[in-house]
């Protein structure tokens, strides 16, 4: 748990470091797709929102850097921790999948992000506000990107509904990771610098509900969830990706081009 | 609003209707897809593509929507979507319009000569020909 790192000159340092690493993480999957779309404009539309992603942790790690004050870069965060320093939701990392499953996983973190952005937007740390103007822009494109998909697939054939209800399935189980507070979560709220999480679940199940009954795909009444992933513990899935990601870096520290 | 399997089947109906040859010729898969729509239906493969759209941006407040390119999209907004990924991500535009390629009624190489040429030997028909009076102001 992160109840050591609660103190108030860290929670800036964690909560943008949650922050940074959740779009790190999903900017990273999706790049995987890249060269790989189902169509050409699709693999543009997806290269895109990871180009959006990475440049919302850049954002958001260059403020985690600035409030640690330890010396240490975005790119020393992003490049030079281990699995169990990162404090990405358990959603984000899990391997791509097929395009519903990746559909599905955006479209769950799009349509919270966007009201976490727009939350954060009113935030009396003038850093996270700045960082999530920006933000929020980007993500209303994005859940319409992904809603859109998910009517497609979901109300398309049966093959593509099949597909995204399994998907759906899969992925509800961490999706309550997204509402779940604490320590850091509850003095960042406290603080004002951050809505507090279970806050963005009324506004988020509005729109699920309102998509899913779109796509005709039935929301699953599971409501036990998988948690972590803002503690460092994280699935197999996430030392992998690391090691793909990290790997240049590490190899060449310091490196420039 | 209740939008009824719209898009993947529509997609495959849409694959058999014709294209405007111009606008896919280069381009890759495009000789296969034609060869299946052809036959009236094509499977999952990767050359079975949706319906081509082309894109005009509004550069600025006020300018013209100027063609810039076509995507292919399975309904408007995805055209309008993929439009905005390809050709509006960059500051380029302020407005999109998509137009399915289809409902383009354009004129064929042909057709240049009756069209066009009668044009070139009528140099009245330009604002040039004609002289403008000494003493005209602010014109």
């Amino acid at each position: 748990m992160a109840e050591q790192q609660a103190s108030p000159e860290n929670v800036l340092f964690e909560y943008a470091l949650r922050l940074g690493d959740d779009r790190l993480i999903l900017g990273h999957r999706l790049s995987e797709w890249c060269g790989h779309g189902p169509i050409l404009e699709e693999d543009i539309a997806l290269a895109n929102i990871a180009l959006d992603l990475l440049g919302g942790a850049t954002h958001a790690l260059e403020v985690a850097a600035a409030a640690e004050g330890a010396g240490r870069s975005a790119d020393d965060l992003a490049y030079f921790r281990e699995t169990v320093e990162f404090r990405n939701l358990l959603l984000v990392e899990l391997p791509r999948g097929d395009f519903a499953y990746t559909i599905a996983r955006q479209f769950f973190f799009d349509a919270y992000s966007v009201h976490l952005m727009d939350a954060l937007s009113k935030s009396k740390e003038p850093q996270l506000a700045e960082l999530a103007a920006k933000a929020v822009k980007e993500d209303r494109y994005h859940v319409r990107h992904s809603a859109e998909w998910m009517v497609k697939l979901g109300d398309g054939t049966d093959e593509s509904h099949a597909r995204l209800q399994n998907a759906v399935n899969d992925l509800w189980r961490y999706t309550g990771e997204m509402f779940l507070s604490d320590p850091t979560d509850e003095a960042a709220a406290s603080a004002g610098i951050a809505p507090a999480a279970p806050a963005l679940k009324e506004k988020w199940n509005a729109v699920v509900d309102d998509v899913l009954a779109r796509a005709t795909i039935s929301r699953p009444a599971n409501e036990v969830f998988m948690r972590g992933g803002r503690a460092g513990r994280h699935t197999e899935h996430l030392g992998h990706l690391l090691a793909e990601m990290q790997i240049v870096a590490r190899s060449h520290p310091g490196a420039e081009w | 609003m209740k939008r009824r399997k719209r898009t993947l089947r529509r997609t495959r109906r849409a694959n058999a209707q014709p294209r405007l040859e111009r606008l896919v010729a280069g381009e890759p898969g495009a000789v296969k897809a034609k060869a299946a729509s052809a036959e009236g239906e094509q499977g999952d493969g990767a050359d079975s593509q949706w319906p081509l759209w082309e894109v005009f941006v509004q550069p600025s407040q006020g300018a013209a929507y100027e063609h810039c390119g076509s995507v292919h999209a399975a309904d408007g907004e995805g055209a309008l979507q993929n439009a905005r990924d390809v050709y509006a991500r960059r500051g380029e535009a302020i407005g999109i319009w998509v137009v399915p390629s289809a409902a383009i009624v354009a004129s064929k190489p042909e057709d240049a000569g009756p069209f066009f040429d009668p044009a070139d030997d009528k140099v009245y028909r330009h604002p040039q020909f004609y002289k403008i009076p000494r003493g005209l102001k602010g014109f």
